[in-house]
């Protein structure tokens, strides 16, 4: 309507310079933002349609399952905590983490059905178990685990049953680290760029990050008297995070830009910040004070939270943009064709 | 944990993760199977017409899905989701189609002389008559650049820059009905499961709306309803295909773009259509999609494309995310183990 008519006496109505011209702007790649430590990969170009993303969007609500990573991950944790509490005879912090693991999970169990977009019939995740499926593998995981935490604090606040207790502690202790590491696997084993090329140091970041919000809610709840074991399991753990993280960005290439941008960078920013700072004060001597403590427990567990928020943004910013579709997959195919050996090894 | 195929049917060898597969029906549980079918769309032939966009909403009574002018192109409807299970990109590209002349450089021909002289020379029409000399230009209209007009005595869709070409490509996208299909591998209900036919179909009755399978899709199919819950994507009619009716879409193509049929036939009327667009001179025709060998082993729903796949808003080297399931479990079982060696270590040393 507002272009320019062709006849026989030439073009009328063109406005040069004007006219957006097909496939010409659509998908040049932006200039990187900021003072990047270093340029990943070499600018490219690619095409695409209108610049639309090729992969649907994770229709997950982030608040349900982000909250959900954090969450399985403080409680795989907090198991671990509490057997170890409860076999080395430090009451105060067994019952911390115990409760800590049950009401985690009980949140976990509350935010995935509610997730669903038909609650009611959230029970049709028992119909069948495929071990194809990380949310299968996870739903029979958490049937398993979240009854043993619940029975394991209950029998620790009711001071009854004790060798049930212990039994449920124990058990607990076995599952947690699963269910504490499994949640990187259901993310990573999605078609969305960011989450499934992190897919091999994804669980070491989740279950540092799991091993620090344990520790944070034993800072914060626990005495000082018992919280030396948290305060290396923040240590180790925060080390475990931050490192992985930044072994994972190295690989990844072009699918880790999302995690330095937008919404993502301020959580990732905030989470490295926050988890260094409450490992540090955790580690300081000067933490076995009862504020310091419970600062750094705070700082802990808010870091590892935003840790959590940081990647599912991130990943979801990934499938948004075409590019971290096409240019990965662009160079897979460019290196299959120079080497004709077939498609490269799984992992 | 490090289990990497789904429980084997007795007797049907292995459902691999990924990598050439012959019969996925055969290893889905079907000893006595019929052909797997699946769709070749020949987007050389399409006509944008929309058709099956229509006739899919029909047959299956899919929801509307918005009423939103895009303003990028003819394509309104943009892309495949839970209420579009048949989807027409547009794309409008400066780039001559293979081996056909688009009506222009004939400066030599005069088409209104050639006309006046049918009947009685027509193999030479002479210059001049009715149009202007092609060396003569009319005065330029005010405010076009000397690039802008065409020259005179022709007929050309010019463009300001002078570029002169220009074509249209119309595809008509669907579920590609996978060989290693991600939303059936990652479905935790078995609410997604592998027809006789080979085709992946979702079970309403089942389906929790747990919206996995959205984001583990490589083509960005299946998509979730919001206002029902549930996910939702092409059955290739699973309804009309039990009682031996060929799908809606391929039903109402006009042009046979859309072609439905045992897939190894379709195959080979794929190769047979690509050797003659190369003969003809259509370098770009190239299929996508049919290659057992690829990331997906092979699509049920494959395509004949004119430009690169990204260009119709389909991946280039689409990969079931599955295929490296195995070393997830591994590296989450190893992670696991550092975990527990992480709290032992913090608990070895007591304090005080």
């Amino acid at each position: 309507m507002s272009g320019s008519d062709v006849t026989r006496d030439g073009v009328e109505g063109a406005r040069p310079g004007r006219d957006a011209l097909t496939g010409t702007h659509a998908g040049r790649r932006r200039r990187r933002r900021g003072r990047g430590e270093r340029a990943m990969v070499p600018d490219a170009e690619f095409s695409s349609y209108y610049g639309r993303p090729i992969l649907n969007r994770p229709t997950w609500k982030p608040l349900d399952i982000a909250g959900y990573l954090y969450l399985g991950g403080l409680a795989g944790a907090s198991s671990l905590l509490a057997a170890g509490a409860h076999a080395t005879g430090q009451p105060a912090l067994a019952r911390t983490a115990k409760l800590g693991a049950a009401g985690a999970v009980s949140l976990s169990l509350a935010a995935l059905v509610h997730d669903l977009g038909r609650p009611e019939r959230f029970l049709n995740m028992l119909r069948v178990f495929k071990p194809t499926s990380p949310m299968s593998v996870g739903s029979w995981l958490l049937a398993g685990y979240a009854p043993l935490t619940v029975a394991a604090a209950a029998a620790d606040v009711a001071g009854r049953y004790r060798l049930v207790g212990a039994a449920a502690t124990a058990s607990a202790a076995v599952l947690g680290p699963a269910v504490a590491t499994y949640t990187a696997v259901l993310v990573s084993d999605t078609a969305v760029p960011s989450w499934h090329d992190g897919h091999r140091e994804l669980p070491y970041v989740f279950a540092g990050s799991g091993a620090t919000a344990a520790a944070g809610l034993a800072l914060v709840c626990a005495p000082v008297a018992e919280t030396g074991p948290a305060r290396r399991t923040a240590a180790l753990g925060a080390a475990l995070e931050l490192g992985s993280f930044r072994v994972m960005k190295r690989r990844m290439g072009l699918t880790a830009e999302p995690f330095e941008r937008g919404r993502a960078r301020t959580l990732l920013r905030a989470a490295e910040t926050l988890t260094s700072v409450g490992a540090a004060l955790g580690a300081w001597p000067g933490g076995r004070n009862r504020a310091v403590a419970a600062v750094a427990g705070a700082a802990l567990l808010a870091g590892s939270a935003a840790l959590r928020f940081g990647v599912f943004h991130a990943g979801v910013a990934s499938a948004e943009d075409p590019k971290y579709t096409v240019l990965p997959q662009r160079e897979r195919l460019a290196a299959g064709a120079r080497e004709p050996g077939g498609a490269p090894p799984a992992s | 944990m490090t289990d990497d195929t789904e429980t084997p049917v007795p007797g049907a060898g292995g459902n691999l993760l990924s990598g050439p597969q012959p019969e996925p029906t055969r290893a889905a549980g079907y000893p006595d199977a019929p052909p797997r079918v699946g769709f070749f769309t020949d987007t050389s032939v399409c006509i944008g017409c929309k058709a099956c966009e229509v006739a899919c909403k029909e047959w299956n009574a899919i929801p509307e899905d918005g009423l939103e002018l895009t303003g990028m192109s003819y394509d309104n409807t943009q892309g495949l989701g839970a209420d579009t299970w048949r989807h027409v990109a547009f794309i409008e590209q400066r780039k001559p189609l293979g081996g056909q002349e688009p009506g222009v450089g004939h400066e030599s021909v005069d088409v209104f002389a050639a006309a006046g002289a049918l009947g009685t020379s027509p193999s030479s029409p002479g210059p001049g008559a009715t149009a202007p000399a092609p060396g003569d230009r009319p005065a330029d209209a005010p405010g076009d650049g000397p690039a802008a007009a065409a020259p005179a005595g022709e007929i050309s869709p010019v463009a300001p820059e002078g570029r002169t070409e220009l074509r249209w490509l119309m595809s008509s996208d669907v579920c590609k009905h996978c060989t290693h299909a991600a939303c059936l591998d990652v479905c935790p209900t078995g609410s997604l499961f592998r027809t006789e036919f080979g085709t992946v179909v979702v079970q309403e009755d089942i389906c929790n709306g747990c919206g996995y399978c959205v984001p583990a899709c490589p083509y960005g199919v299946i998509d979730q309803r919001p206002d029902d819950g549930r996910v939702w994507k092409c059955t290739l009619c699973y309804d009309r295909l039990g009682v031996g009716m060929e799908p809606a879409c391929a039903k109402a193509c006009p042009t046979d773009s859309i072609q439905f049929g045992p897939l190894d036939e379709l195959r080979e009327r794929a190769a047979a259509r690509v050797a003659q667009l190369h003969s003809a001179g259509v370098t770009d025709a190239r299929l996508y999609g049919e290659d057992p060998g690829d990331g997906v082993g092979g699509d049920g729903a494959f395509f004949l494309l004119l430009d690169e796949p990204e260009v119709y808003g389909l991946p280039p080297g689409p990969v079931v995310t599955t295929r490296d399931l195995p070393a997830m479990w591994r590296h989450a079982a190893t992670a696991a183990v550092s975990l527990v060696a992480l709290a032992a270590v913090s608990f070895a040393r007591r304090p005080r």
